[in-house]
């Protein structure tokens, strides 16, 4: 509610900035044509530039201003406010960022409690714990509280909301001022001679430059985010238990044994199975594709193979959980038709893997085909000039000459399998454990990641800020393979060009 | 016509290695070879010249049926070696191509080591009994390339790092190891420099001891100091084939004389 | 270097072996030939079984999800009574509301006793395990839901199609079988004999179930009124973020990258970030959305906002890449031709090049909404599974910021179900998600086609 009534306050504000570009466009354009005369050839540039200029000059630094400031004003809150919170408030066993999350929890209450009617402003601003049941009064507007509130707890609540609306008018105040600012320079400076189109392209390009900045950003903040929450979990948990540890067993009541290992044993485990599937059929594909197939047969077969790498990934997992798993059941397990009894349950690293491995196929198969093309042609006829069948010449000339091209491709299908989410929470089950039995189940990194991070989190506890430690060690690895990976196949691309 | 040196040489009567009879190619719709009809001597140097486009090349690639690889291409007429028609229904090509040799235009040593882009063919073809008969072969052939003094203290480099000319030699060596009795090569010096182009052709009139030997070239200069016998093609056409002697200094069609002198091409 | 062969070489003798027939082909070639042929089978197999699991997968999807275009209904004849439905009988709403879903149950029974009675039909199975059993149990609040809006039809006979209770449902589609219900305690053999003599007389039929297609999800306990209409709109205002964002900043950034940006450390940096980006798994792209939008800015939960700004960072490199490719297409004479009538460089680039690279942006971006609509993985972490998207959102506002799930989450969570019935309603959500895929990945080939321009 109040992050809807916030949204309405900034929305409100973008759309009168907006509207006051729009006018400073009509102003600024007929000013500068009414500065020659409504002769349009005494401008320096067409007069719709001058309007632009109004509209990047009212809109754009205040808008990104506004944008930037609602970025930062949480950060600053926060620290603000986390200094406020005393160390004896903070109880055996909790942290500061337990607490913190109380803090937000009250403050966010509070705001409910106002918006629906329940509190005044003022009362909201100015109730102690002393006088106060606050757990009760939030609870009749349906926030429930986990424990009673301390007064340390309910004064830095006050606090933070204080600081949340303070810095709104603040930022009202500044985005409004910038933005009237714009539009009077824009309007005062639209006159003949003024160089209105270079104004605008340079404007341009800054924003062309912004928007290319934002792969950047993202990485950033991908890397950011995770560095941040996972450095909160290894102030809960020892890293060495996370690096070095032998058993994944989260308990929620504490304690917990978090260690990636397991995890990255069972990863590995079934991106093994599936590239032992993939790379055999989908390089033999490529070779036969782009060695042996007519154009009648390649123009049929490679977008068919290729098909399979437009399906999405829950295709695959519904696949492996509820065809591929009960069919190897009925093949390997307990009743089933090799009577083995091997397999207990259809979710099994040999279910993930395979299925994996049909999807890898079409990746390992159109990127080892570019490979292979780009081996020149004269070393083929070299090779059959010699009287190499084509099979001699594939297996000795083309192959070792395509190799290092062919292992890029295959880091990158491993980087695909490790990072792959859907195929294993539906398919390799949720024990984690080193074992080589493919027909257990075992768990994945990415699997995990997704039962810590579903359903109730708690993000002061180690069970959920793992995931986090989880993912940045799942990121490293899929970069660092990537990285290699496109460097490997970059080098071989220069080496024929 | 004046610079062009034409060294007489003794011309005995050989025997004929290739026969070709009505020899036509198609490529699609495009009639590439009309017609052609050569008989190809033993141990004697084989000139085809012609504009580009001519078909020399693809009349080249029919002798040891490097045109199979290609699947819009079709071969028909006749051609025999030592009586023998390559294009029976019994001969397998792989056979075919290790009797029938060939070196290309551009230089174009596998990824492997000098060695091992030696001993391949033999190693394919099983020539080789034990590891120091195929040194042997390896040996010899690069002897035989002309390249064994340059190489023999880094056989275990890889020969995409020697020189153009070096590399073309190479190639050379690695036909030769497979025994061929006839040796076809597609311009063998058109990406050399001067001085590895002599190389080559010195080593092209030392093969001839051996080996019949085919070669088409741009460059009737080459072809003049190399063979003993020009073939002259025009627009898919065996215009005249003879002496090579004979070829450049009496033609007896127009066209070849145009052609070598410089008026079409 | 010069090494002009040495003439002291001795000739070495060819042939030593003798001259051999090409005619006939010897063992060892035989053996290479076989060798050659065994490799190229290989090839064949590896194709075949590529299309093979292909053909697997699309027949597995299509058999197990069909099922769900088709529903089976029972008709009945209920008797709204007036006593127990509006006992003032003054039609008084408020006094109609009063009555809960509960109220409507014995209507229903009386409705089945009816039906059973005029048929003639024997059955051992009471008038309460009918309609309880036998009819979905939204039968109730859909009977409620009609006297609500009907008040003047009180007292009246009305004719219902009702969903058949999934165990019906499944015992007509072949899931539910005598042999398979020993245990189940929500159906018997008793009844399923009953169902067998309705459907001998027509009164419990399978028809198409358009309910699928539009309608929302449903609870646990009724598998039967489950569709995929509400996470349809999930996903379509996710893309529409998508779409909104991913365009005019992808585009803008390829223009900067390949007409603006000089060569420096720099513009490495982004574009080796780029290509990387393009293969980070998709989790850590929840994993972002999670903790920068949801945790740091405090956007709602499970909201299709947070899902598009998610798979908005998701898709950028890989529009990114399409759009510089598309670019790098237009010769570079047109640049030239702009700038030689004195066009800014800006203005060739906005006047000329981008124009004639539009239809390969469009189909890249196409390709790239494609790929973001069938992602599942980041959508978990921001919380669009684990709960019922019962109610359609109502306008703009609502359908970006309610929490509402999305086509692949929701076959996801139906899944993840216990009850079986569930599954058909998974594969047949595929089918739905497939054809949308299908579509667009069509467009963006008859585009590239319409517009393929060679320079």
């Amino acid at each position: 509610m109040a992050g809807l009534l916030g949204l309405g306050t900034n929305g409100l504000l973008a759309l009168l900035v907006v509207v006051l570009a729009a006018i400073g466009f009509y102003i600024a354009r007929s000013r500068a044509l009414n500065s020659v005369a409504g002769d349009a050839r005494g401008l320096h540039s067409l007069p719709s530039y001058y309007g632009y200029t109004a509209i990047m000059l009212t809109a754009v630094p205040s808008l990104g201003v506004m944008m930037i400031w609602l970025l930062a004003q949480p950060l600053f809150t926060e620290n603000q406010v986390f200094g406020l919170i005393p160390d004896q408030a903070i109880a055996e066993g909790s942290s500061r960022n337990l607490v913190m999350s109380d803090v937000r929890r009250v403050a966010e209450g509070l705001d409910i409690a106002v918006a629906r009617g329940a509190m005044t402003e003022e009362e909201a601003g100015s109730i102690r714990t002393e006088f106060t049941d606050i757990r009760a009064r939030l609870g009749e507007v349906g926030v429930a509280l986990g424990s009673n509130v301390q007064a340390e707890v309910l004064n830095a609540a006050q606090r933070y909301r204080e600081l949340t609306s303070a810095g709104r008018l603040w930022m009202i105040a500044f985005v409004g001022l910038l933005a009237v600012a714009g539009f009077a320079v824009s309007v005062f400076l639209a006159k003949g001679e003024f160089r209105a189109r270079n104004t605008v392209e340079r404007g341009i390009l800054l924003l062309l430059q912004l928007a290319a900045m934002i792969a950047i950003l993202t990485t950033v903040g991908i890397v950011l985010s995770m560095l941040f929450e996972t450095r909160n979990f290894f102030s809960l948990h020892p890293w060495t238990d996370f690096f070095f540890g032998g058993s994944w067993a989260p308990n929620f009541r504490g304690n917990s044994d978090l260690s990636i290992l397991p995890l990255l044993w069972g990863t590995l485990y079934i991106s093994l199975i599936a590239l032992t599937v993939a790379v055999p059929i989908g390089l033999f594909a490529a070779i036969y594709l782009s060695e042996y197939a007519s154009a009648a047969v390649r123009s049929a077969a490679k977008p068919l193979i290729e098909i399979l790498a437009g399906i999405p990934t829950i295709v695959y997992g519904l696949f492996a959980l509820l065809t591929v798993g009960p069919f190897l059941v009925d093949v390997f397990g307990r009743s089933g038709l090799a009577g083995l009894g091997w397999m207990n349950g259809a979710t099994a690293v040999i279910t993930a893997g395979l299925v994996m491995g049909i999807m890898l196929i079409p990746f390992v198969s159109s990127l080892s085909d570019d490979i292979i093309n780009a081996v020149p042609q004269a070393m083929r006829d070299g090779s059959l000039g010699l009287g190499a069948t084509r099979s001699e010449t594939i297996r000795q000339v083309v192959l070792p000459a395509a190799l290092p091209g062919i292992v890029g491709a295959i880091l990158l299908a491993a980087s695909r399998a490790i990072g792959e989410t859907m195929i294993v929470v539906l398919g390799a089950g949720a024990i984690a454990k080193f074992s080589l039995n493919p027909f257990e189940a075992m768990t994945t990194i990415t699997t995990r990641i997704v039962s810590q991070l579903t359903g109730d989190t708690d993000f002061a506890s180690p069970e959920t800020l793992v995931a986090f430690a989880l993912g940045l060690t799942l990121f490293v690895l899929t970069l660092g393979l990537n990285v290699l990976a496109l460097y490997i196949v970059r080098r071989y691309r220069e080496q024929y060009e | 016509m004046n610079d062009m040196r034409i060294v007489e040489r003794d011309v005995d009567v050989k025997e004929t290695k290739i026969v070709a009879r009505k020899v036509q190619v198609y490529y699609g719709e495009t009639h590439a070879i009309k017609d052609v009809d050569v008989d190809i001597d033993d141990k004697t140097v084989t000139a085809f010249i012609g504009p580009s486009g001519c078909g020399k090349s693809t009349f080249l690639r029919c002798l040891n049926r490097m045109n199979d690889t290609i699947d819009v291409c079709r071969v028909k007429g006749d051609i025999q070696i030592d009586g023998e028609d390559i294009y029976d229904n019994r001969v397998d090509p792989v056979q075919l191509r290790a009797k029938v040799g060939m070196v290309f235009q551009k230089p174009n040593p596998f990824p492997k080591s000098i060695y091992d882009n030696v001993a391949y063919g033999p190693r394919i073809h099983g020539l080789a009994k034990n590891k120091s008969e195929l040194d042997e072969i390896v040996q010899k052939s690069l002897q035989r390339g002309a390249i064994w003094d340059e190489v023999k203290d880094r056989l275990n480099e890889p020969g995409t790092g020697l020189s153009g000319g070096q590399q073309q030699r190479l190639c050379i060596a690695r036909a030769v190891a497979t025994e061929p009795e006839v040796l076809l090569m597609d311009e063998p010096c058109s990406a050399l420099d001067p001085i590895a182009t002599a190389q080559v052709e010195e080593l092209i009139d030392e093969l001839r001891q051996n080996y019949s030997v085919v070669i088409v070239t741009h460059s009737m200069q080459q072809a003049a100091r190399v063979s003993q016998k020009t073939a002259f093609f025009h627009l898919g056409n065996l215009v005249e084939y003879g002496e090579t002697g004979q070829i450049f200094t009496n033609p007896t069609d127009p066209r070849t004389e145009s052609y070598i002198t410089g008026r079409i091409g | 270097m010069t090494d002009i062969p040495n003439s002291g070489a001795s000739p070495i003798p060819v042939g030593s072996t003798g001259r051999s027939s090409i005619l006939a082909v010897d063992d060892r070639t035989r053996r290479r030939n076989r060798a050659e042929a065994r490799f190229k089978m290989y090839g064949v197999a590896a194709i075949s079984l590529g299309i093979l699991m292909l053909l697997i997968l699309l027949t597995t999807i299509i058999g197990r999800g069909v099922g769900a275009y088709q529903q089976t209904f029972i008709s009945l004849d209920v008797t709204l009574e007036e006593e127990r439905l509006d006992k003032n009988g003054n039609r008084d709403l408020a006094d109609i509301r009063k009555v809960s879903t509960f109220g409507y149950g014995p209507l229903l029974r009386d409705a089945f006793e009816q039906k059973v009675a005029e048929l003639g039909l024997v059955t051992e199975v009471s008038a309460k395990d009918m309609a309880d059993d036998l009819l979905s149990a939204g039968a109730r609040a859909e009977l409620r839901d009609f006297v609500i809006s009907n008040p003047d039809q009180i007292g009246e006979t009305e004719s219902f199609e009702f969903l058949a209770a999934s165990r019906v449902d499944g015992y007509l589609k072949g899931r539910v079988s005598r042999d398979t219900i020993a245990n189940d305690k929500k159906i018997n053999v008793a009844q399923l004999d009953l169902v067998d003599q309705l459907m001998e007389q027509n009164v419990i039929e399978k028809r198409f179930n358009m309910a699928f297609i539009t309608g929302s999800d449903a609870s646990d306990a009724r598998p039967e009124a489950a569709g995929m209409g509400t996470s349809m709109l999930g996903s379509l205002f996710m893309m529409l973020v998508v779409l909104v964002l991913s365009l005019p900043i992808g585009v803008a950034a390829s223009i900067y990258l390949e007409e603006f940006a000089p060569k420096n450390w720099l513009t490495d940096i982004i574009e080796v970030n780029i290509s990387n980006l393009a293969a980070v798994p998709s989790i850590v792209f929840g994993i972002l959305g999670l903790a920068v939008f949801i945790n740091y800015m405090h956007l709602p939960n499970s909201a299709p906002l947070v899902g598009g700004l998610v798979l908005t960072l998701m898709t950028l490199p890989t529009i990114i890449i399409s759009t510089r490719a598309s670019l790098k297409a237009v010769p570079p004479s047109i640049r030239d031709a702009a700038l030689g009538v004195g066009a800014s460089k800006m203005q060739s680039v906005f006047h000329h090049v981008l124009p004639l690279a539009a239809p390969g942006i469009l189909t890249g971006t196409i390709i790239g909404l494609a790929q973001a609509l069938g992602e599942t993985a980041p959508l978990l972490l921001i919380g669009m599974v684990g709960f019922i998207a019962s109610n359609p959102p109502d306008s703009v506002a609502s359908g970006l910021l309610d929490p509402n799930s999305a086509m692949p989450a929701q076959i996801y969570e139906w899944a993840k179900r216990a009850d079986p019935a569930f599954y058909e309603r998974a594969w047949g959500g595929i089918i739905i998600l497939l054809v949308f895929l299908v579509t667009m990945n069509t467009i963006a080939v008859i585009l590239r086609r319409r517009f393929e321009r060679r320079w």
